[in-house]
């Protein structure tokens, strides 16, 4: 059965808004928001300094954002992405740029309950000016099948004095397959930092591939990627960080924890090509810990309950 | 007195050795026992053997909590049933906030336990609810919080082991108030300890030494013989003759 026939513009903005827990944001006029269910604009509200241009088409969608210089825009910006149907290609090419001075925080939340086949697909292009602050929270909503493959990439530019602040996070629902890739570059005094979470279960499949580039002198970045495999999840995590000029300082984090015959990787690259610069990293990768597990369970948890807990606290 | 716990003609190896020899034991309800004794006594490997712990499994003899046969099921049936461990170091929690660990202890309990149980055990809520189990908490912060999730789940019977180990005497002192506490409520506790303060807060206690009950007795009688025979003792772990003599 085709879900989408059944739904309207409201239905379907009442859905996607329900499923991510977004409903009480419709009556607010502070709060700007803009739903995109498929390839078409559900509903959006803009506030001044914040500009949105769309570009339906059939088999893609292209949404361009503006946040305008000396802009500040205090609450998050609510962006819902998202398919009600079990089936479909979703593809969005996203370009997003903060001028100058400019500051925002945009909360996405990507729903695809019902998936039996569904791809995401993102294709960002991301600036941030000089002095600007960009945040950016991508909270996955996916339903008990697994049949979703989600492919967010994204090339990201900070100017300088820029601060840039992402994380992707999957905790509840199968992951399906996740293919995320990030590249960027980082201009004197940026600040970037990208955080990935994402629990994995069954069969699914994850692949983090973030690459940051210090070029500037006192830039600094920090990757931290943590995941969790159980059942026969496979996790594969690639994490690069370069520092070419002079005191650009940064540190890449990961942490992945197995369970029953989960399989999970690790690859940090850290390159310094300037005398001045200073990279650090740390990976570590394992079972649950059994005297964590042994703890919850003297205390009446299961081993799959205690399990849970513990995976739910790294993810936080 | 009726018996919570009884432990019969329990021994278990590890790696080979002997750790545990032909244990026999009652822990009586609504009592405080110590199980007190030098370090490497085989004390804290028979309250991981009680309580069911990942490798204390292969033992021969024989536990029954409540009157059952608990030497085949697993360490959340035990604690289930009633049974729970407190650890000499406790685990540390990336992420997983005091709030929620304390409601997992809880169960299917209902009212702002979280608060109350923080409270008893002298932290304050408003500083720890949303705090993480984990290395920003010293070490005597978590043994508190661990006290206190022990608390939440209010069991019948707890072993604590080495309940003073890395702590300041402010939080001994609170510790000890939690323990009596729990004696009013006709609680069971079971103190692992080689220290003399902590064999004081007992009514009861096994004397171990080189894996084997030495001397057991109310708690008045052992301290003694602990004090002036075991903690001054040259040759840790090589009972004395004389000190063997079952009460």
């Amino acid at each position: 059965m085709n879900k989408e026939s059944n739904l309207n513009k409201t239905n379907l903005t009442k859905e996607l808004s329900h499923i991510t827990d977004t409903e009480d944001i419709f009556n607010r006029p502070d709060v700007a928001h803009i739903f995109i269910h498929h390839h078409k604009v559900v509903q959006s509200h803009l506030l001044p300094g914040l500009k949105v241009d769309v570009k339906e088409f059939e088999d893609h969608i292209e949404v361009s954002t503006l946040v305008e210089k000396d802009t500040i825009i205090e609450k998050p910006v609510h962006m819902c992405f998202g398919m009600i149907p079990e089936n479909g290609i979703q593809k969005m090419v996203i370009s997003t740029e903060l001028q100058e001075n400019s500051s925002a925080s945009f909360l996405a939340h990507c729903a695809f309950p019902n998936a039996i086949d569904i791809q995401h697909i993102m294709d960002g292009n991301i600036k941030v000016g000089e002095n600007a602050r960009f945040k950016y929270l991508e909270k996955h909503v996916h339903g008990s099948h697994g049949g979703v493959k989600v492919y967010p990439h994204a090339v990201i530019h900070l100017s300088d004095n820029a601060h840039y602040y992402s994380e992707f996070e999957l905790i509840k629902g199968r992951a399906g397959v996740i293919d995320i890739k990030y590249e960027a570059n980082c201009e004197a005094g940026s600040v970037l930092e990208m955080v990935a979470r994402i629990s994995s279960k069954e069969n699914d499949i994850i692949n983090i591939k973030e690459i940051a580039h210090l070029i500037g002198n006192k830039a600094r970045g920090f990757l931290s990627s943590r995941v969790a495999a159980t059942g026969n999840a496979r996790a594969e995590v690639y994490n690069k960080l370069t520092a070419s000029a002079a005191y650009a300082r940064g540190h890449v984090d990961c942490t992945e924890i197995i369970k029953d015959n989960g399989v999970v990787s690790a690859i940090p690259v850290v390159e310094v090509s300037h005398p001045k610069a200073h990279i650090t990293h740390e990976a570590a990768l394992g079972s649950v810990d059994s005297k964590q597990l042994q703890t919850l369970m003297a205390r009446g948890l299961n081993e799959n309950e205690a399990t849970d807990l513990i995976i739910q606290g790294l993810l936080r | 007195m009726v018996n919570l716990l009884e432990i019969r003609d329990l021994s278990l190896s590890l790696n080979g050795k002997k750790i545990l020899k032909n244990i026999n034991m009652d822990i009586w309800e609504g009592y405080i026992h110590a199980i007190v004794g030098p370090n490497g006594a085989g004390k804290s490997t028979l309250a991981s053997t009680i309580m069911g712990l990942e490798g204390y499994r292969n033992f021969t003899g024989s536990i029954h909590f409540k009157g059952q046969d608990i030497s085949q099921i697993s360490i959340d049936e035990r604690a289930r049933m009633g049974i729970t461990f407190g650890w000499q170091e406790p685990a540390r929690y990336e992420g997983l906030l005091i709030k929620d660990f304390l409601k997992a202890a809880a169960g299917d309990k209902n009212g702002d336990f979280i608060s109350e149980q923080l409270n008893r055990v002298g932290l304050d809520p408003e500083d720890y609810t949303n705090r993480a189990v984990d290395k920003t908490l010293s070490g005597g912060e978590r043994k508190k919080v661990e006290l206190a999730s022990i608390l939440a789940m209010d069991p019948d019977l707890v072993l604590l082991d080495e309940p003073d180990s890395g702590i300041d005497v402010e939080t001994l002192d609170k510790m000890f108030e939690v323990i009596k506490e729990q004696k009013k409520k006709k609680r069971t506790i079971v103190l692992i300890t080689h220290s003399l303060a902590v064999l004081k807060q007992a009514d009861h206690a096994f004397m171990f030494c080189n894996g084997e009950i030495i001397q057991k007795a109310v708690a008045k009688k052992v301290i003694p013989y602990f004090e002036n025979k075991c903690i001054p003792c040259k040759h840790k772990n090589i009972p004395d003759e004389q000190g063997v003599k079952l009460e």
